[in-house]
Formats: C-alpha cells, sequence, structure tokens
C-alpha cells in the first residue's frame, strides 16, 4: 500500500511508556525510603533549597524524574545537596527528604548506563 | 583451723574450674587483640597512662565507684542503685574476704584459684578464734546483702516501677542464662555453706540453716551434692559470661584505664568502641531515657544498649537500622553508667555505608569568591541565622531588632541564602563533605573582619565551636550573647508576668552544656516554671536532623510526649532558644503557644 506523502504526519506521543521505563532502581528506592512515592510535586523543597539557592539543584524535578524512569539528567544535580534539612521542614507531605536524597545517592550513579540498564 | 582433706581437691570444683580458665583465656586472647585493634599512638597513650600517679587514682576511685558502688544508679534511684551495688561489691568482698582466708590459716594453698570460693567446704574449726569469727561474721554478712540483692533484682523483673523504671532491656536467651545462674550461686553457696557450717565453722547466716535442718544437712551424701551444685551455677556462669551481658564485669576493668587515658572512639566496632559496647551491662536506663520510647513501643527497641547488643552479634543490618533512626539527642551518653559514647559509635557506623553519587560543591567557591560578607567597614559582631532560621523568619526578626535596640553595629553572613555549617552532613556520616563547607563558611567568616560570630540555631553553634578553628573570633549562641548584654545593662529587658517554660535544644544543652544563660535572660522577661525533665534530663522535641530514617509521624508523636512533658506544670508559654524545636514543638501544640527566646525578649524591651 502506498501512503501518500501530504507533507504532515502524527507526532509520536511525548507521554512516558511506563512499561519501557520502569527501573529496578526505583524499586530499590521505594523499598529504601517508600516516601518518594507520597510526593505530589508541590515543589516547596525546590523553593527553599539552600543549594538549588547557587545552583541548579532541584529535588521536585529530580523525583518526578526518578518516577519516570529519566534519571540520568536530573540525578546528578543532588551532588550539590548541603542536607540542611531545609526541605524536610517545609514539605507538606512529612517525606523524609533527606534520606529520600540519601538514598538515591545510595543508588543512582549517573553514567552507569540508561534508563532500562 | 585446719584443713579437712589432705589432698585439698574434690572434683565438685571442676565446673567451677573450666568455667574459670575459659573466662580467663577469653579475655587473655580478646585483650591481645584489643591491643592489636588500637593504633601504636594510642596504645602508648594508653600504657603510658597506667603509670601516671593521678591516672592510676583516678582508675582506682572510679573502679571502686562505677563498678562496685554504682555511684552513678545510686543519684538516679536508690533502690536501683542498692539492687546493682549489692550483688557487685558484696560479691567482690566475698572473693577478697576468701583470699584473705586462705593466706591466713592455709598460705600453702593460696596458688588454687577455687581454695577461696570453696574454702569453708575444705576447712574443719577447731575451738572459737576471734580472727576466723570475724572473717566468717563478715562473709556471711555480705552473702546477706547479696541475698538482699538478688531478692530485689528478682522483684524487678515483676514490678520495674519500684526501681523507678518504665522499661527494662529485654534479654536474650544467653543473658537469660546468665542472669539465672547468677540468681542461683548465692542462695546455693548459702545451702552449701550450711551443709558444714557444723564441721567448718560459720555465722548468722550459715549455722542457722543448719541448725533448721540438721535431720538434712547431717548426711554427708547431701553435703557434696550442695557444693556440686554451687560449682555448676559458677561455673555455667563463666561459661557463658564473655557471650552475655555479663562481659562487662571484665570489660569495665580495660574501659576505665582507657578513658582515662583519653582516649576517643574511632571506627564503629574495633578498638575503644569494642570495649565501650562490651561494657554495656544492658541496665536499661538508656531506654527510659530515649526520646524514641515515645514514639512507639517498638521504637525502644533503638535504644543504646540494644545498638551496643546488636554490633556484638554482629548483626549488620540490625545495627545499621539502629544507628540510621537514632535522634542523636545524647541522653542515652548522658545517663549512660559507662559513658557508652554511642552518638560517635552511631555516626562511624553511617560513615561506613557506601554512596555511588559523588558530592560537587564547586559552586562555593565562587560564591565566597564574589564577596558573601562585604570587607568595608568591619564591625565586631556578625549574625549567622543558618539554614533552619531561614525557615523561621521571626528568629533572625527578632535577633536584629533586639541587636539594634542594644546600639550593636552588626552585619549579616547570611542575609539571603547561607552555606550550611556542615553538621548535618556530620551527622549523616558524611564528615568529609562537612570539611568543603568548613573552609568556605572560615574564609567568609574571617574576611568579614568580625570579633564576635552570634549564632542563633544550636546546631550551627555546636559545629562552630567543636569543629571550626576560627583563630580570633569568638563564637557565642544568641541566648549567652544577650543574657550578656543584659547583665552588663545593654539591653534592658521589662519584667512581664507570664509563666515561661523553657525547652533545652539538645544541641545546646547536653552538646554543649550551656543551660543556664538561657535561663538567667528568660527570668528578666517572666518567671520561670521548672519543668519535671529538665537540663541533661530533657526530652528531644523529635525534629532533631540526627534521625535519618525516622517518619513524619514517629516524630510527631515524640513532639508530642516532649510537649506534654514541658507543659506539665501548666505554663503560660513555652519557650526554646533553637529554630528547628520551635517548628516541631509548635506544629505538636494545640493550646500553650510556643516562641523563641529572642522572641520573647523583644516582646519585653
Amino acid at each position: 500500500m502506498i501512503i501518500t506523502d501530504f507533507g504532515y504526519c502524527l507526532a509520536p506521543s511525548n507521554a512516558v511508556k511506563v512499561d519501557k521505563t520502569t527501573d529496578w532502581r526505583f524499586e530499590k528506592l521505594c523499598a529504601l525510603e517508600s516516601d518518594v512515592l507520597k510526593c505530589i510535586g508541590c515543589g516547596s523543597c525546590t523553593a527553599v533549597c539552600s543549594a538549588g539557592h547557587f545552583s541548579q539543584m532541584n529535588l521536585r524535578q529530580c523525583i518526578l524524574s526518578l518516577s519516570r524512569g529519566q534519571w540520568e539528567k536530573s540525578v546528578r544535580s543532588l551532588s550539590r545537596c548541603m542536607l540542611c534539612g531545609k526541605c524536610l521542614m517545609v514539605c507538606p507531605r512529612g517525606i523524609n527528604t533527606r534520606h529520600l536524597i540519601l538514598s538515591i545517592c545510595r543508588i543512582y550513579c549517573p553514567g552507569e548506563g540508561g534508563s532500562n540498564a | 583451723m585446719r584443713e579437712r582433706l589432705l589432698s585439698g581437691f574434690d572434683p565438685f570444683v571442676l565446673p567451677f574450674m573450666i568455667g574459670m580458665c575459659f573466662v580467663l583465656l577469653y579475655c587473655l586472647v580478646a585483650f591481645v587483640r584489643l591491643m592489636g585493634q588500637l593504633s601504636r599512638k594510642e596504645r602508648r597513650r594508653f600504657f603510658r597512662s597506667l603509670f601516671i600517679p593521678k591516672n592510676i587514682a583516678r582508675n582506682v576511685r572510679d573502679i571502686f565507684c562505677d563498678c562496685l558502688l554504682h555511684v552513678k544508679l545510686w543519684k538516679r534511684n536508690p533502690r536501683l542503685g542498692y539492687m546493682h551495688s549489692s550483688i557487685a561489691f558484696g560479691w567482690f568482698m566475698i572473693i577478697l574476704l576468701g583470699h584473705i582466708e586462705t593466706f591466713l590459716f592455709v598460705p600453702h594453698r593460696a596458688g588454687l584459684f577455687y581454695y577461696p570460693i570453696f574454702f569453708r567446704y575444705f576447712m574443719v574449726m577447731e575451738g572459737t578464734e576471734l580472727k576466723g569469727s570475724l572473717l566468717f561474721f563478715l562473709m556471711d554478712f555480705f552473702l546477706a546483702v547479696i541475698l538482699s540483692g538478688i531478692a530485689l533484682a528478682v522483684y524487678k523483673r515483676i514490678h520495674r516501677a519500684f526501681f523507678g523504671m518504665r522499661r527494662t532491656t529485654r534479654l536474650s536467651l544467653i543473658d537469660l542464662i546468665g542472669l539465672y545462674s547468677l540468681w542461683a550461686i548465692f542462695p546455693l553457696r548459702w545451702i552449701a555453706e550450711g551443709f558444714t557450717a557444723n564441721v567448718a565453722g560459720g555465722s548468722f547466716m550459715t549455722i542457722p540453716i543448719n541448725w533448721l535442718l540438721r535431720s538434712f544437712m547431717s548426711n554427708p551424701e547431701n553435703i557434696t551434692a550442695a557444693w556440686w551444685a554451687y560449682s555448676i551455677a559458677l561455673g555455667t556462669f563463666m561459661c557463658v559470661l564473655p557471650y552475655s551481658r555479663y562481659m562487662h564485669i571484665p570489660a569495665e576493668m580495660i574501659l576505665i584505664p582507657m578513658r582515662n587515658a583519653g582516649l576517643k572512639v574511632r571506627a564503629a566496632r574495633r578498638g575503644f568502641a569494642l570495649v565501650q559496647i562490651k561494657s554495656c551491662p544492658g541496665c536499661g536506663v538508656c531506654i527510659d531515657a530515649c526520646p524514641m520510647g515515645l514514639a512507639g513501643k517498638k521504637n525502644s527497641m533503638d535504644a543504646s544498649a540494644y545498638l551496643a547488643r546488636q554490633i556484638r552479634r554482629n548483626n549488620q543490618k540490625n545495627y545499621r537500622d539502629i544507628a540510621d533512626k537514632c535522634l542523636m539527642c545524647g541522653k542515652c551518653k548522658a545517663v549512660c553508667q559507662v559513658q557508652f559514647d554511642s552518638i560517635s559509635v552511631r555516626r562511624l557506623i553511617r560513615e561506613a555505608v557506601p554512596y555511588k553519587l559523588a558530592h560537587d560543591y564547586s559552586y562555593l567557591s565562587s560564591y565566597v569568591e564574589s564577596g558573601a560578607v562585604s570587607a568595608e567597614n568591619p564591625v565586631e559582631v556578625l549574625y549567622y541565622a543558618g539554614c533552619m532560621s531561614a525557615q523561621t523568619p521571626v528568629i533572625p526578626r527578632s535577633v536584629q531588632r533586639l541587636l539594634d535596640t542594644a546600639n550593636i553595629s552588626y552585619k549579616l553572613m547570611d542575609p539571603d541564602g547561607s552555606i550550611c555549617c556542615g553538621r548535618p552532613l556530620i551527622l549523616a556520616g558524611r564528615s568529609s563533605q562537612a570539611r568543603e563547607l568548613i573552609r568556605s563558611n572560615t574564609r567568609i567568616i574571617h574576611s568579614s573582619g568580625c570579633k564576635i560570630l552570634i549564632v542563633s540555631c544550636p546546631i550551627c553553634y555546636r559545629m562552630f565551636r567543636e569543629e571550626y578553628k576560627l583563630k580570633g573570633v569568638q563564637v557565642l549562641h544568641y541566648t549567652e550573647y544577650f543574657d550578656m548584654l543584659i547583665k552588663e545593662g545593654r539591653l534592658a529587658v521589662r519584667q512581664g508576668e507570664e509563666r515561661i517554660a523553657y525547652h533545652d535544644p539538645c544541641e545546646l544543652g547536653r552538646g554543649c552544656g550551656i543551660y543556664n544563660a538561657p535561663r538567667r535572660a528568660l527570668s528578666a522577661a517572666g518567671s520561670l516554671v521548672p519543668v519535671p525533665k529538665e537540663k541533661v534530663e530533657s526530652i528531644c522535641c523529635g525534629g532533631s536532623l540526627g534521625s535519618l530514617t525516622l517518619s513524619y509521624q514517629e516524630r510527631s508523636r515524640i513532639a508530642v510526649g516532649s510537649l506534654k512533658n514541658l507543659t506539665a506544670n501548666g505554663p503560660d508559654l513555652v519557650v526554646t532558644a533553637c529554630p528547628l524545636c520551635l517548628k516541631t514543638l509548635a506544629d505538636a501544640s494545640d493550646s500553650t503557644p510556643v516562641k523563641d527566646f529572642a522572641q520573647v525578649l523583644c516582646e519585653h524591651t
């Protein structure tokens, strides 16, 4: 069958395919600190972040990308964290952010392969 | 007095001798291994301290007061103190008197381990001797003291509250074997000596027993059975000793000289830390003291006594869990009978956790170089609010207003965004990262040209005092500084009507020993209400950054419990001097308002 080129086509979906991105690292993270699932992405942590004042550290974005299995870029920003605990004080969900960050640092290693490694 | 058996031996001594030789051998091997674990410097320091007269006197005093008399427990609760010291001191005296008897009457047997212990089996009393009677009286007296202690110990298992304890250590199987054999030793000794009291002599404890049960006791076959039972109880106790909490008996003998030599905990499970872990008697004082008990019954298993047990068992998962959960409030260390530095041990356990993601603080240098605090117009006072105070703006605002009122010219170190002091990293076991923050902050402080650094967060304050080397800069907590200003008359505070309960933040109180400065200053603004558990005994608010894994719900329960203690005497106001405590307690409080120290002073100027 010949498909006529009309000069335009359907754009590939932007949605994340969860089946493909399910990552053993994220499962391990949930086991270590299940609070990660509680995040509502309000961004309070990022707004008050001491390190975020000086650098690109962004916990909200990082949690979002981790849950999507696209951690490569965002996880690196956590290396700036000073663990000061301001985020712990403001989180409306009572997430243990400091332990979450430490757990991410224990599991994820940038440059250790792609999302589905 | 002469020997009854010429051979000076009976097979019943064997269980005791096996146990005794095993313990001695174990201790010898453990001591050699321990010395191998110390660094050369520490070893030299330890051995040298053993020959310094001042240290020798201190060691003897500490061994006598701590191990035998349990002075600290007496101070905590006299009944608990009596229970422990009667057994420890009484047993020590019985062993000592047994040796004196042997030396006096049969000096040629002095080399035998078992002779002083089973003295009355081997001896026959001829006529009455004053010397012998006095020793027998003392022996029976101390036996009575021990038996009263054991009766109390049995009662403690049923009714802890009588001894001022809410919870005690849950014992493991091997501890239970040790406990029951220890309980059995002394009644068995009483009976065994009662059997021979008509032959070998006795005093007010053993002779009446012999009279009362004459028909049973005059049968010689029963005599050996009783002595066998006594020896077996001793042997069992000695055989389980190295694997149970009773290892604290020999370990404390090493711990005290090491502590007085000034050794510090450097590794979590080796060297000095190992001696401390083995010295933990599991007395359970830390379990009641631990604020974790307020979070739930299960959480009381996170106290130091259980940490020591899990390390002894080499159960890595369990001791890591316990170490990560701790609030690091330091109360267990403050109340500990053997001064087990569990906080350092926990920190070192946290340090052993591997992290894949390396830190990157390269952004700090550009911030420092950009001139965080302008070097122009240097002033004497620099105020560092810290990360936590940024979340409780009432604190920096009040501090600044008070400084303005007192006409102090000052500069802010972190008007918009600070570099963390580094203590949260140290508490999380990442001290090498903290060094970078320390370097950056030190440069900022020195470049400002200040002479006094005021800190409003006790966490930062402790860090600046302990880890920073700020030459020429005096670090003061704002409670100290304002107390000084009030004393010098530079800050006038109006006396109010409010009844204030003051909460000691852990890092300020137990961490830095500052209890009186905030109280003095607050009593100028209101009347202080006593709190049931204050100063060293104060209960952590639960918000501490020390804990890594404690959940929000558990923290909230601790905060409620801590607040209950603070409001026990019905104050109008709860005041604290830490942003984290302020936030945590204010969240937990429904009726009593919670305010900051500076805020209260500000309202009264």
